[in-house]
């Protein structure tokens, strides 16, 4: 048929992603062509049906409310133009005087930015009535279940004779790249495990094993054969720095 | 919006205006309110965590999309829907059209919405997705590319498949026919003369 080749192309040229040229002659050929106009009909169609049918969730303005609130931008204050050029005149200063120490704040800025991503992720993993998606405190279950989810293996440590216990994991993401989290239970508190390549750190970004504090929470990290490794949760240092030891000499 | 509006445009300006369409995409993947809004509120959150980390100029609604799609794939429901996909594998490339009877005709003449929404409801999550980004969202081929991060050429084939299934689900319902699942529905449309 002589139509076939069009009416392969059919759906591409209604959804109007053809280059201009082939456009043109398409809309040539349709308006000659009764069987093609009537599958362009027909398709339109639908298309038009899905997207009045595909209109159908409406959000609740109590909830739109909230995330606005949430979301809402602090007011920015305006300055003279007098204040301004003084202002940027000690900003200069500053900036020149102390851009070692600059640097030093955005890469800290940049740990902040990836701490507070991963503290909501801890905490609302936690508020959820399903926290994991593997539930076992056996890791022979837990780390086969990640297999074909993350782009990566790791290794997770012999837990008998330790107060700690696995609950169990599931796939998140930081950045767009998916990495293991995996919830840890130490007297009735959870602490979360968080394993990404490295890559989704900053590049310039030279990760040592650190203790740290993010909104009261204890936080520890270290990087391993390509791997970064986060640990999170309300307990103390000394269970943080205690389980990620137990992780450490599991080869993490 | 260029580049040089980004820059100055707060993450308030930029997300607000897609809140409404960020939801019922999220209702339309969790078919439940209750995880449609814990998902848009966890987009939201993780957006304006990670907004300085987006490059401005780029497309911002491709990059919310993204992040929402990320969280729900990371979720239980979002888990469950991928393992019940089906075990295709995409094709680069359009697919060979189906014959059609056309179900379209007969469902503008009953402007039955509830049909095409339930056989919407029905299409697995790949199908289900590429088709709302594209006909309900009106995304371009490019930027659906960029959301799920798949090639264009796995869009147009999803989008193909999709369609097929869609009309194919949407006849079966109107004619009065039993839906036997999916597959069986793919099945027969590859098998129409």
């Amino acid at each position: 048929m002589v139509c076939e080749t069009w009416k392969t192309q059919l759906d591409i040229y209604l959804d109007g992603e053809l280059p201009s040229e082939q456009m043109h002659a398409f809309d040539a050929h349709v308006r000659g062509c009764a069987s093609c106009a009537a599958d362009a009909l027909v398709r339109v169609q639908l298309k038009r049906c899905v997207q009045s049918a595909g209109r159908r969730f409406v959000p609740r303005a109590e909830f739109r409310g909230e995330v606005y609130r949430a979301i809402k931008a602090k007011p920015i204050r305006r300055m003279s133009l007098n204040w301004t050029i003084a202002a940027a005149a000690v900003a200069l200063i500053f900036l020149i005087g102390l851009g070692v120490v600059f640097r030093e704040h955005d890469r800290s800025g940049q740990d902040r930015a990836v701490y507070g991503e991963l503290t909501d992720l801890h905490v609302t993993t936690l508020a959820s009535l399903s926290p994991v998606d593997v539930f076992s405190s056996d890791r022979h279950t837990v780390k086969p279940w990640f297999q074909g989810r993350i782009p990566f293996t790791f290794d997770l440590p012999e837990l008998q004779n330790s107060e700690f216990s696995l609950l169990g994991g599931r796939v998140t993401y930081l950045g767009q790249t998916p990495g293991a989290h995996l919830i840890y239970m130490v007297r009735k508190h959870e602490i979360s495990v968080f394993i990404f390549p490295e890559r989704v750190l900053p590049a310039d970004r030279e990760e040592r094993s650190k203790l740290v504090k993010e909104l009261s929470f204890n936080v520890e990290t270290w990087s391993h054969a390509g791997l970064w490794y986060c640990l999170i949760g309300d307990v103390s240092a000394t269970d943080i720095d205690n389980l990620a030891e137990l992780l450490k000499g599991a080869g993490a | 919006m260029s580049a040089a509006e980004c820059q100055t445009a707060s993450f308030e300006e930029l997300a607000v205006p897609l809140f409404d369409q960020l939801y019922n995409f999220a209702h339309w993947l969790t078919q439940d309110r209750s995880e449609a809004e814990d998902l848009v509120q966890e987009t939201y959150f993780k957006a304006l965590r990670g907004f300085s980390s987006f490059q401005m100029g780029t497309n911002f609604r491709a990059w919310m999309y993204r992040i929402l799609r990320n969280t729900f794939l990371s979720s239980r429901t979002g888990l469950k829907q991928t393992r019940t996909e089906s075990l295709e594998l995409d094709q680069d490339g359009v697919e060979l059209p189906v014959e059609r009877k056309t179900p379209e005709a007969i469902l503008i003449k009953h402007s039955n919405w509830e049909v095409i929404q339930t056989a919407i409801e029905e299409l697995p999550l790949h199908s289900r997705e590429v088709l709302l980004l594209c006909d309900l969202e009106e995304m371009s081929y490019r930027e659906i590319s960029q959301t799920l991060s798949i090639p264009v050429g796995t869009v147009m084939s999803r989008l193909s498949r999709a369609r097929n299934a869609l009309a194919e689900l949407v006849l079966r319902k109107l004619e009065g026919g039993t839906v036997n699942g999916l597959r069986d529905l793919e099945n027969a449309a590859r098998h129409l003369p």
